[in-house]
């Protein structure tokens, strides 16, 4: 496991404790469907990973880092989004440091206000 | 008298730079309260700093200035020019290590876009239909409403990351 999953791991270890208050993490990147299950299975994430190779979606959701992949493709900036059962935005995270995240407990603490 | 002519402050030094920098990403990265700030990395290389000075004193010292009150013996003898080129080398060297640490951490993992048209609180978040790693398509309506434990979800976590880059 790289650094770079580092994101998807934390979530992975609370998985648990987001699923006990019925949050559904998932994870979405540029990442083909076999990449992201060949990393999935390789560091045992059992949460839904989605694909979104042409960053369709992730353009949508004004999240674009252009040619920021090692080949220079384009990839997501890191984001978090909380949407309650009604398909509403509950908790935005938008770190301004790649390094800087959104704990698992923040997220589970608003988790908990929805209803 | 060997003792004193090796200069260990130096190469310590220089290895704890090192030490800082790496540490970082295959120790502190880990743990949210060293990793949001580094903090534990700061203080390695404050620690490498003073190890430096101290070095670099030795290196330069002209051997009596110290050892006024004493006759010089042989090993206190000025230090070799070999002793300062090292000494130079190696301090610039961990200058330099921690200006890319500083870049690294704090300039360029800040050069993210700024997404000002993502959705905000209270907002809808955009619809969506995607892969998932079967290849079987999935929407954001499917996550919202399909059982998380047996029950109807309260919420979904949308995490977007950059991907196995």
């Amino acid at each position: 496991m790289t650094i770079l999953q580092l994101r998807v791991s934390e979530h992975q270890s609370s998985l648990a404790k987001f699923e006990e208050v019925g949050i559904r993490p998932v994870a979405i990147s540029v990442d083909t469907p076999e990449l992201s299950r060949n990393l999935a299975e390789q560091a045992g994430y059992s949460f839904t990973f989605l694909s979104d190779p042409k960053a369709d979606v992730i353009r949508r959701y004004d999240l674009l880092h252009a040619s920021a992949g090692t080949n220079g493709q384009d990839i997501a900036r890191p984001a978090e989004f909380l949407v309650d059962s009604s398909g509403t935005v509950r908790w935005v995270n938008l770190t301004e440091n790649y390094w800087v995240r959104a704990r698992s407990d923040q997220i589970l603490e608003v988790a908990k206000t929805l209803r | 008298m060997n003792a004193r002519r090796f200069n260990w402050p130096i190469w310590a030094g220089f290895l704890l730079s090192l030490i800082a920098f790496l540490s970082y990403f295959f120790v502190f990265v880990w743990f949210p309260v060293t990793r949001d700030f580094p903090w534990a990395n700061l203080l390695l290389f404050a620690i490498a700093a003073g190890l430096l000075l101290v070095g670099v004193r030795r290196a330069f010292s002209t051997g009596q200035s110290s050892r006024e009150d004493s006759p010089p013996k042989v090993g206190d003898r000025p230090r070799p020019r070999r002793s300062k080129i090292a000494a130079t080398v190696l301090t610039t060297l961990s200058v330099a290590i921690f200006g890319f640490f500083i870049f690294s951490i704090f300039i360029m993992a800040r050069r993210l876009p700024a997404s000002h048209s993502a959705p905000r609180i209270s907002q809808r978040a955009p619809d969506f239909t995607l892969s998932d790693m079967n290849g079987r398509p999935v929407s954001l309506l499917d996550l919202l409403t399909s059982p998380v434990n047996g029950k109807a979800p309260r919420g979904v976590l949308l995490v977007f990351y950059r991907g196995y880059w």
